[in-house]
């Protein structure tokens, strides 16, 4: 029985093999009938291997299954193995500009990233502050389908997300460093981001806090009718949040417009997602609540892209949720510049320098230089560019004032302001 | 007009007047978990408009809040606050901090109501009255109605104001008669403690149920021919003492009477105000307060008989500030 959680538009899942009633393990894409629908091999092959896999997790008892050992479980296989995925994208069918966006989109967000790490290092940044660098792919793919109409929520590792939707960059270096100058008034930080302006409605740090409150702006947006839509990114960690289970079965219940994002970096702070779930891949919770399901190599800014716009469309159509798990990796540790190469079971300095060669952009970058859309050196020069706005923007922002004293008490209970 | 009735009213004219309001929670369409306050509403604005839920307190809230955020004016019901705990993290966490961590900039225009239904012996979860709890919180407005007139135009006070706001409504008042009144839309930042019945011998405090007890009890004391004035806190939550203040001046003693537990509750904060605030000279006795004890909530009949304060406990403290003998036996309250 195909599974109805999974995405309706694929090919029909394997038939079951009549004598056992369970289904064939999908032995991949051509099985899958999905061959036309394939680029070359290489970047997306998981993606359906994945969906087949899923197919046939939902007839498998879960107690049956196969749990964590202590080298890490299965699930996402080849999506979680830093020496798979390696190659330049496959950019057949994309536009140099839209590419060239998204090079620049996710190479601003590493820069941005780093400069803000050595404000923590120089000892000005004092606030916990969580870096994606390694993850950029994903909020570039994703925002690549949405507008300052929808409504992005993040958690504490936000900052790529509000960046991806065009939040202002000297307002995060001022918000960073709680001067007044910030999006949120110099009264959040890192871990509490704000620019509803571009339609990024949001970041707070109690892990999986904006799954429902996200759930609560798709509500908005299908009462709206404008085909607006809503997107909660989390982690994997937030995954083992009971809050998950719950919007995931009223989003799907009441057919809402929101994207659930799993950015499933295979960590929470120190553990191993070995450690905490008997799965490596969140998807089988969406799988749960019917709400379908993709699961992409997230250092493939292309493979989010595409899968969340298919997801993304389906909602704005009216036909609810989606779940959209993206696996990529953390360059730095869980919180600040470290890299936390002595933490969980498997980070290690092999690891990272694998994870390195998975690099999202250095992948998209090298896939346009082969096709002659750029050159290294333009590579190069829109590094130093978004290395020197970053560091304008962080010299701004360290001379800017702080926050008046008052402003202790003048937003506890304020009044809309905008 | 009764208290139930004045929350369906209040319900009713915020649904008719604005289109943004809608109404969210655990037993919207099963009018038995709310008693009579929300009969119909379903049938008379839609479903799309009041919505049951799963059983998901934490999501609903969560919803709640993010609707509220884009433009919408959210009203959540928990039909019995004890689980409403498991929606705490978007109450405490989110609604009452975004307007602060967010620099004032995002606006979580929720209300969230809250039921308080206990008795009939339903025992330890099925019973709490947690408002001083959530007083402790800047950032959440916190409003509880003593009257029914106040359950209607307080329920849209706390929807039309811009800040989180946890209404709190006893089940044990549903029954309770105010004259019929015009709705009002009152300014909630501008609404807090009133007085409901002057008096010049003795001070008596209270909020929600509590505050019915108080005015039970100064019938009872002008019988006895003690004028007690009653005020009302009406909104805990920020928590504005000038009244109590006031009055105590007047009358020079202070009895304190809370629905909830004792310990870290609204009486020792009225106590507390008090305190601070009146010259020891003008008070003629120590203050006194009247709480549950500091113990869950018990099944048994005998237990529970003795667990919430009655119009007696409240009479006697006003009897003993006058340093009278206490009342011959009362009737039972509720």
């Amino acid at each position: 029985m195909a599974n109805p959680g999974i995405w309706r538009n694929e090919p029909a899942a394997p038939r079951a093999e009549p004598e056992t009633g369970r289904p064939a393990r999908a032995p991949g894409n051509a099985a899958r009938g999905a061959v036309a629908m394939d680029p070359p091999a290489g970047n997306t092959l998981g993606i359906h291997d994945l969906l087949a896999r899923l197919d046939s997790l939902a007839e498998e008892n879960y107690f049956d299954g196969p749990t964590a050992d202590a080298t890490g479980p299965a699930r996402l296989g080849a999506l979680a193995d830093p020496r798979c995925y390696r190659d330049p994208l496959n950019i057949a069918g994309w536009g140099a500009n839209g590419l060239r966006a998204m090079l620049g989109g996710m190479i601003a967000i590493r820069e941005t990233e780093i400069a803000l790490g050595r404000l923590v290092e120089s000892g000005d940044v004092v606030c916990p502050v969580h870096l994606a660098v390694g993850q950029e792919a994903i909020p570039v793919g994703v925002s690549h389908n949405l507008d300052a109409s929808d409504r992005v929520f993040g958690g504490h590792r936000s900052h790529g997300h509000y960046l991806a939707q065009g939040g202002d960059l000297d307002q995060l270096f001022a918000e960073v460093l709680g001067k007044d100058a910030g999006c949120s008034r110099g009264m959040g930080g890192s871990m509490h981001l704000f620019a509803p302006e571009t339609g990024f409605w949001g970041s707070v740090p109690i892990v999986g806090a904006t799954i429902p409150v996200a759930v609560g702006a798709a509500l908005a947006a299908k009462m709206d009718g404008k085909g607006a839509v809503a997107v909660a990114y989390f982690g994997d960690g937030a995954a083992e949040e009971g809050v998950l289970h719950e919007a995931l079965n009223m989003a799907s219940t009441m057919k809402l417009p929101v994207l659930f994002v799993c950015e499933n970096n295979l960590y929470a702070s120190h553990m191993d997602i070995a450690q905490r779930q008997p799965h490596d891949s969140t998807a089988r919770f969406a799988h749960a609540h019917a709400v379908p399901a993709m699961v992409v190599d997230g250092n493939d800014a292309l493979a989010v892209a595409r899968a969340a716009g298919r997801l993304i469309g389906e909602s704005r159509a009216g036909r609810g949720p989606g779940y959209l798990e993206a696996v990529s990796y953390r360059w730095y540790g869980h919180v600040g510049p470290d890299e936390n190469i002595d933490v969980g079971l498997r980070r290690s300095a092999e690891e990272l320098a694998a994870w390195k060669q998975r690099d999202p952009v250095m992948r998209l970058g090298a896939a346009m230089t082969a096709r002659g859309d750029l050159t290294d050196a333009d590579i190069d020069s829109m590094r130093a560019d978004a290395a020197a706005r970053a560091a304008q923007a962080a010299e701004r922002a360290l001379a800017a004032p702080y926050p008046e004293a008052r402003a202790l008490f003048d937003y506890v209970f304020a009044r809309r302001a905008g | 007009m009764n208290y139930a009735r004045g929350i369906r009213d209040g319900f009713q004219y915020l649904l008719k007047t604005y289109p943004e309001v809608f109404a969210i929670g655990q037993g919207l369409w099963s009018p038995w978990y709310v008693g009579a306050s929300m009969t119909d509403l379903d049938k008379e604005f839609g479903t799309d408009r009041v919505i049951d839920t799963p059983v998901s307190e934490l999501a609903t809230t969560g919803a709640a809040v993010g609707a509220s955020l884009c433009g919408y004016r959210p009203i959540v019901i928990h039909p019995r606050m004890d689980f409403m705990i498991l929606a705490a993290d978007q109450i405490v966490n989110q609604a009452a901090k975004w307007s602060h961590m967010m620099g004032g900039r995002a606006s979580p225009a929720v209300t969230v109501r809250a039921i308080i239904n206990r008795g009939g012996e339903q025992g330890a979860q099925h019973s709490q009255a947690l408002h001083s709890w959530y007083a402790h919180i800047p950032g959440l407005r916190v409003v509880t109605p003593a009257t029914a007139s106040d359950a209607r135009d307080l329920l849209i006070a706390s929807v039309l104001c811009d800040a989180p706001v946890l209404y709190i409504d006893n089940r044990w008042l549903y029954e309770c008669e105010s004259p019929d009144s015009p709705v009002v839309e009152l300014k909630l930042e501008e609404e807090g403690p009133r007085v409901l019945r002057d008096g010049s011998d003795v001070t008596l405090v209270g909020s929600g149920y509590a505050t019915w007890l108080c005015l039970q009890a100064a019938e009872v004391l002008a019988a006895d021919g003690i004028d007690a004035e009653v005020v009302d806190l009406r909104v805990l939550n920020p928590f504005e003492p000038g009244a109590v203040i006031r009055s105590v001046r007047h009358t020079g003693r202070l009895v304190a009477v809370d629905d909830g537990w004792q310990t870290c509750g609204m009486a020792g904060e009225i106590i507390a105000a008090v305190a601070e605030a009146v010259e020891p000279a003008c008070l003629k006795s120590r203050p006194a307060r009247i709480t549950l004890p500091d113990a869950p909530a018990p099944t048994s009949k005998t237990l529970e008989a003795a667990y919430y304060p009655t119009v007696e406990d409240v009479v006697n403290a006003a009897l003993a500030q006058l340093g009278r003998a206490p009342a011959p036996k009362l009737a039972k309250a509720s």
